[in-house]
């Protein structure tokens, strides 16, 4: 009860013309940078917004300029998995993605391992080399690539051609690892050595356990680069609808809903849907691997 | 210890390594060493996928730099995208990053909202966009008919197709922002407070504190929009092919570039030629001249200090 007298009194000087106008000077600028603030941030959500109203609309207000539905479809959703090929493209997308992800991931490690802890000549070409590949086009290789793939190996019509070349190592991939294992200090690995571990078991025992942020970031780039890739699936799918990935099906939507936009917006809902989530999942390690390299997946 | 042991030592080490590099080395050699010889090779044959090679010397290459009517436009286009996309790009991210540093309330928020547009796969934001942007029913046009201003043809009118890319582009700055907002949280406390005390106007911290701190980022962002601006594919591609009404399935072939070659870009025409016009030797020559660029663009970025290497160093 005498928590009161506990503290004494302190005397506060009235403030002064000059502490008062800073004051209101920085009030102004706290409002003045969340305006800003809330500004950009419509300019970003609005898109996402409206694309998902008009998802809901009815086929007769889709085709009218009017922003908020009248009637809320959500059967438009189940429409959309109804359309033939839907799920396949979701099969073919998890395929593509989940066992390019799995085999990129394995084949990148060693790799990125040997380039940042290793000694040895050629490293720094090496490292360049990786870096080349990793800025290069695709389209650059496309021609002897689908030539190699369609005409001698007869894979065309499937994602084979795209998933095959990931148990070889990625580019990216490679780069990013080497990124974060450099930042592990020797000490952990000459540590294991004089406890008699050899390299291998110094590289699964030591060094992933700690990298495992950095494989986090890795497995999502590489998903969301499959779950995003369009290029690829254009070449080597296109033929055979039966092995279209989401982003590849999703522009038929708009063919076969002809000026519909309703379903066309519901299906590109369900497409950024995962991403969105799977982000929301693994943020921090998306945004240490953006910082990393400061490369797009 | 003898030089018997030391240079045993030594083979096994160099076996050491070439057994973790394997995947890649072989990845190197077979999809690209090998496919890349292959493209010089093809450069110079004529080809059509069915009768077999044939010499053709340098008809490849003066078909796409004297006929092939979509390459010209093309490299202009390419040359407006890094001119003004790229420009624009990095000046929003910068803004945003600034921007971002300073919002104290609700950080977490507005952060994950900048950024969520950048997750949006490329396919579907450009969809998203076709629709947005449609002169006939889009909400944009709507909006902006309300507001009594004029209102665009964006992905349909040629002179607005490459603002309408570039509207895209800076809704996905994500990437830029993160890397700007670590950068801008780098910059030393003390320059600033010292700028302070030396009566430094904003605009003036700005110019003589923040931007010489952020400039290697600066430059690492405009080097790797160039790149990113070689590799533009999907989005101009889906633009086109939704705001002509041609898609695939549909029986007719999609010329690259609606509306009127605006948003045709080098990469588009290797597709364009390999696989449209069954013509590989001139898609090769096209690959080529993508390959250069590329490689001239990532020369300047390994130079700079160690460009790339280095920020992720940091």
């Amino acid at each position: 009860m005498t928590q009161v007298l506990d503290k004494p009194l302190e005397w506060k000087a009235p403030p002064s013309p000059a502490e008062r106008t800073a004051h209101r000077r920085a009030l102004l600028e706290w409002v003045a940078i969340h305006s800003v603030g809330i500004a950009a941030a419509l300019f970003f959500t609005l898109p996402f917004v409206f694309v998902l109203l008009t998802s809901l609309m009815s086929d007769s207000q889709a085709l009218s300029r009017d922003l908020i539905p009248h009637t809320w479809e959500w059967g438009n959703y189940a429409k959309v998995f109804d359309t033939p090929g839907f799920l396949t493209w979701w099969k073919n997308t998890l395929l593509y993605a989940g066992l390019g992800t799995v085999l990129t991931v394995v084949s990148s490690i060693p790799v990125a391992y040997a380039l940042a802890k290793f000694r040895f000549r050629g490293r720094n070409l090496a490292l360049m080399l990786v870096i080349s590949m990793m800025m290069l086009p695709p389209q650059v290789v496309i021609i002897p690539m689908y030539l190699f793939w369609a005409k001698q190996l007869d894979l065309s019509g499937t994602l084979w051609p795209l998933i095959i070349p990931m148990a070889f190592g990625d580019a990216f991939s490679i780069f990013l690892l080497r990124q974060f294992l450099t930042t592990i200090p020797d000490e952990y690995l000459d540590a294991a050595r004089v406890d008699g571990c050899g390299d291998l078991r110094t590289l699964l025992k030591v060094v992933l356990p700690m990298a495992r942020p950095g494989i986090a970031a890795v497995a999502l780039f590489q998903f969301f680069y499959a779950w995003n890739d369009y290029f690829g699936p254009q070449i080597y799918a296109s033929e055979n609808p039966g092995a279209w990935t989401l982003s590849y099906g999703l522009e038929s939507f708009k063919g076969a809903h002809h000026t519909d936009w309703n379903l066309t917006m519901a299906a590109t809902v369900l497409v950024m849907a995962p991403v969105i989530l799977v982000f929301f999942f693994a943020q921090k390690a998306f945004v240490e691997g953006v910082t990393l390299t400061g490369v797009k997946g | 210890m003898s030089t018997y042991t030391l240079r045993a030592k030594h083979r096994r080490s160099t076996l050491r390594t070439l057994a973790f590099l394997s995947p890649w080395l072989i990845g190197f050699a077979v999809f690209f060493a090998y496919p890349l010889l292959s493209t010089v090779y093809f450069s110079f044959m004529h080809y059509d996928g069915f009768k077999p090679p044939s010499w053709s010397g340098t008809k490849n290459w003066t078909y796409v730099f004297a006929h092939y009517p979509f390459f010209w436009p093309a490299l202009r286009n390419t040359l407006w995208l890094v001119a003004i996309m790229v420009t624009l790009r990095v000046a929003f991210g910068l803004g945003v990053g600034l921007l971002i540093t300073r919002i104290k309330t609700a950080t977490g928020v507005f952060r994950t909202l900048f950024y969520l547009p950048y997750l949006a796969p490329p396919v579907a934001a450009t969809m998203a966009f076709a629709f947005l942007l449609n002169p006939g029913t889009g909400p944009v046009n709507s909006l902006l008919e309300k507001a009594g201003l004029p209102t665009p043809g964006w992905f349909n009118d040629p002179a607005w197709s490459k603002p309408a890319l570039t509207l895209l582009a800076l809704w996905g700055i994500g990437d830029l922002m993160v890397i700007f907002m670590a950068a801008l949280l780098d910059v030393p406390k003390e320059q600033y407070e010292a700028a302070e005390l030396d009566g430094a106007t904003p605009w003036q911290r700005f110019r003589y504190v923040t931007l010489p701190n952020i400039s290697p980022i600066v430059m690492f962002a405009v080097v790797t929009g160039v790149i990113q601006t070689m590799q533009y594919y999907t989005q101009p591609l889906i633009a086109g092919k939704v705001a002509s009404g041609v898609i695939q399935g549909a029986g007719t072939q999609f010329e690259p570039g609606y509306p009127d070659k605006s948003t045709l870009t080098l990469p588009q025409l290797v597709y364009n030629l390999g696989f449209q016009r069954f013509d590989y030797g001139s898609a090769c020559v096209v690959a080529l001249i993508l390959f250069v660029l590329s490689m001239a663009f990532t020369a300047l970025l390994m130079r700079r200090r160690g460009g790339l290497i280095q920020a992720g160093d940091r």
